[in-house]
């Protein structure tokens, strides 16, 4: 069935329809390389500098503390492994989360294989680092701490200003990975103290392939791909101006529409998780009640499994996500999951539905409409829900 | 990752969803830490299968091997049904993805489970049938494939 209700949008979001229509020019009419010194090739230099300036002003950043990446993956290898070559000598030990994504999680282990120290801080059950963890972790080799924004999976945002005034205080540099956060929650690198953050375009109406990440004038950062003079030599590579052009936008236009947006959504996501907790039994949230994501809604359905949920939910032509075993390609469930505690049994049956500007009111309410017969339908094909419907029989 | 429109059919429409509530066998595999756990039963008489249910928490292939499982089985006899092995349920359900084999070998160890329960109860042994392996996915660990 073609998908009526697309809310994933926590994997990705469709380009806006003003992005769409403002990178197009940069295809075949303003397609000048932006190192070259003719008039056609002016305007390519025009327009990034100008999304600089967009993105910058979105967190409260300078225009010359933009770099342009080919998206969050990049950003984040580029902060961590750049600060691990350039202060290696200084110290070898990182910190960061145990619910980082895996482009912050690999880029450690690989970091870890190359002689670097990575302490791993647990969240309590909600998702959130406990301050005096991380206080307690930091050491005189410490040389960057690295913690998200806001997870991906649960939506819990980290109290970031705190993070990077505790970093600041100890000299240490503070990273966050803000692909989740930015355009979605108000964000001052400034006023939060923050050394380097990364960003992606697809969570927020721009493309795919095109990120940015926010380096903190002064910050010792290295190159993570050699070649031409790109990026003040920071990042190689021919300029994606469309790219660029599109996030440059995204940005401005989600941060000019936050106040509006933010409160629809967390009426539409607080309606969602309500509704499905008073309606499906044994079923929890996920993460922090109201320190989340204004399009994060995760719940777990004890005694079903989370892909059968998907491939039935995409039955009804509804488009969601989950962090069972089976949807991760590997057999263990969601390494979030379990690091809020949840036991396997209930970490398998997740159900991720993340919102934001296209969904609408009559989603929300198909969605509660179809999803407690869903659920039912799989519990009564459980041998784990019939030992339970017994007992209480 | 894709599955076939059989998969698909048995996975939306499974055949012998249930319980039989004087089952001569039952069977029941898989661990809650990989995320699959099938329950089969079976109604065996004069040494062949006439009924066959099952229950399985599970991903869209645990359901569909389940449900392809206890259909091939149903009208053979106890030798017979040892010849229904995980290619035999993969074949039939025109193939799985490589992360779903273990999917097939659980199907495959629960039916073996239930015949080696029905053995038990009625002190007969079925040649060829080794006790149940409780951990099949322990045991395929190493066919499952990165993302």
């Amino acid at each position: 069935m073609a998908t009526k209700i697309y809310m994933d949008n926590a994997a990705t979001t469709p380009v806006r329809d003003e992005v769409f229509n403002a990178v197009l020019p940069y295809f075949k009419e303003f397609y000048g390389n932006a190192s070259s010194v003719y008039s056609i090739a002016k305007e390519s230099k025009k327009a990034m500098e100008k999304a600089r300036g967009q993105v910058a002003k979105g967190i409260g950043a300078k225009p010359e503390e933009i770099y342009f990446t080919a998206g969050g993956s990049e950003s984040d290898n580029m902060a961590l492994r750049s600060i691990a070559e350039s202060l290696g000598k200084k110290g070898k030990h990182i910190i960061t989360t145990k619910i980082e994504h895996h482009a912050i999680l690999h880029t450690c282990e690989y970091l870890e294989k190359h002689g670097y120290e990575v302490t791993y801080l647990p969240v309590d059950e909600f998702g959130k680092i406990k301050l005096e963890e991380l206080e307690k972790s930091i050491r005189p080799d410490t040389i960057l701490i690295s913690i998200m924004f806001a997870n991906n999976e649960i939506g819990t945002i980290q109290p970031i200003a705190e993070i990077g005034k505790l970093a600041h205080e100890k000299g240490i540099l503070f990273h966050t990975d803000a692909v989740q956060a930015v355009g979605h929650v108000p964000i001052d690198v400034t006023e939060m103290n923050i050394d380097m953050l990364s960003m992606s375009g697809h969570k927020l109406g721009a493309p795919k392939g095109i990120g940015a990440i926010y380096i903190r004038k002064g910050v010792p950062i290295q190159p993570l791909i050699h070649g031409g003079a790109q990026e003040k030599r920071k990042r190689a590579g021919t300029e994606n101006i469309p790219g660029i052009v599109g996030l440059g936008l995204a940005v401005e236009l989600a941060v000019s529409e936050m106040e509006v947006e933010t409160k629809r959504l967390v009426h539409l996501r607080d309606k969602l998780i309500h509704g499905i907790l008073e309606t499906v039994p044994f079923s929890r949230l996920n993460g922090h009640p109201t320190e989340r994501l204004p399009g994060n809604c995760n719940i777990s359905f004890t005694y079903i499994e989370g892909e059968s949920l998907l491939l039935l939910l995409d039955a009804v032509g509804v488009a969601a996500s989950s962090g069972s075993a089976c949807t991760s390609g590997s057999l263990d469930p969601s390494h979030v999951l379990m690091a809020i505690g949840l036991p396997h049994e209930i970490a398998h049956g997740s159900l991720r539905l993340t919102l934001d500007r296209n969904n609408t009111e009559e989603e929300v309410q198909f969605i509660l409409d179809k999803l407690p017969g869903i659920v039912q339908r799989l519990r009564d094909m459980s041998p784990l829900y019939e030992e339970i419907a017994n007992k209480k029989a | 990752m894709e599955y076939s429109e059989k998969v698909m059919d048995h996975f939306m429409n499974p055949r012998n969803v249930g319980v039989i509530e004087d089952a001569s066998g039952i069977g029941q595999v898989g661990n809650m830490k990989c995320g699959d756990i099938m329950k089969v039963y079976l109604k065996i008489e004069d040494g062949r299968i006439q009924d066959a249910k099952f229950k399985t928490f599970g991903c869209g292939a645990a359901v569909a091997t389940s449900s392809m499982a206890t259909e091939l089985v149903k009208g053979k006899t106890v030798q017979e049904a040892l010849e229904v092995t995980n290619r035999a349920v993969m074949e039939a359900l025109d193939g799985l993805p490589p992360v779903k084999v273990h999917c097939s070998c659980l199907a495959e160890e629960a039916i073996h489970a239930a015949l080696w329960d029905y053995a038990q109860q009625n002190g007969i042994e079925i040649k060829g049938l080794k006790p149940p392996v409780n951990d099949v996915d322990e045991l395929h660990h190493g066919e499952a494939e990165e993302e």
